[in-house]
């Protein structure tokens, strides 16, 4: 029978594969801002489950604005790596240490 | 096992798939394109849950909007595939551990294994309404009256994003001619047009 449980294992299965993903693609600043999206899109599932199972609609408004921040932050993520990569000619994260950090 | 069920393990099941294609495609256009196929699963398990309104918009604005930008700004840097996967190999097995690990944790606290903690009777309340339901008119009848000032922030914020994402990508170009209509507009005569007065050449 499917119910809550099966929503949230799922929300987590995928927020653990995105983890993964992060350790993974540790050079590529593309594949990783993916990975963040999918993390995103794991905790959304969540809060679309427990919506449709607790009958209340404001886990559906909180997936709203949820979207509407990913998308700002994409948005500006891949306008700050397309400045990076005309200025270092790279999107290699070891190299990024311009600021010595 | 009734047909909602399948339905439900046939696209948890796709969702997963595509998820470990995202991380580990050798070319960051199969990982975006795993990555719609994720969000068309993720919406289609949303439809099962009846929030049709943000099933349709994570298709509209994600895959329509969201992940176009994604493929325009991969294919247009030149990125070196081969030196991309340098370490992928070297950090698998940490990787992989810890995933495994968090999924374990958390597939204990919340599945159907280790102790009962979302499976109780208050948690599940899922009422299954008529065909006269619509989940759009109750989202905007929610959004529009007790959540209209995050509504109003979060319009402001997709503004700040499209000023942010201009001004970080617009540059001009020294060697580009251009013409100023404003200065075009303004010339007179005398700026542009001197008349020479000479006398006429005789022909001797």
């Amino acid at each position: 029978m499917i119910g809550l449980s099966s929503y949230l294992t799922l929300g987590a299965i995928l927020f653990s594969i995105s983890i993964a993903g992060i350790f993974l693609n540790r050079k590529n600043v593309v594949v990783l801002l993916m990975c963040i999206e999918l993390m995103l899109l794991a905790a959304n599932i969540n809060f679309v489950a427990f919506s449709h199972y607790l009958n209340d609609i404001s886990g559906q408004v909180f997936v709203f604005f949820i979207l509407t921040v990913a998308a700002a932050e994409a948005a500006i993520g891949l306008a700050i790596l397309v400045t990076l990569f005309r200025n270092r000619n790279t999107i290699d994260v070891d190299q990024l240490d311009a600021m010595k950090g | 096992m009734n047909f909602t069920d399948l339905v439900f393990y046939f696209f948890a099941a796709m969702l997963v798939l595509a998820g470990l294609g995202v991380i580990s495609a050798r070319n960051p256009v199969h990982s975006a394109l795993f990555l719609v196929l994720s969000f068309f699963s993720c919406s289609a398990l949303w439809l099962l849950l009846h929030a049709e309104f943000l099933a349709i918009t994570l298709v509209l604005v994600y895959v329509g909007a969201v992940m176009v930008l994604f493929l325009f700004v991969v294919m247009m840097l030149n990125i070196n595939l081969a030196q991309m996967r340098q370490g992928f190999v070297r950090y698998l097995p940490i990787g992989a551990l810890i995933a495994l690990v968090m999924v374990a944790q958390m597939v204990w606290i919340v599945g159907p294994v280790g102790p009962d903690v979302f499976q109780g009777e208050q948690l599940n309340q899922a009422v299954q309404q008529g065909a006269d339901y619509s989940n759009t008119r109750e989202l905007g009848k929610v959004l529009y009256t007790e959540y209209v000032f995050p509504f109003e922030v979060a319009a402001v914020i997709l503004l700040v994003a499209i000023v942010a994402a201009i001004a970080l990508t617009m540059r001009r170009r020294e060697m580009t001619k251009y013409q100023t209509p404003g200065k075009q507009v303004k010339v007179r005569k005398a700026d542009r047009l001197r008349v020479v007065q000479m006398d006429a050449e005789s022909n001797e």
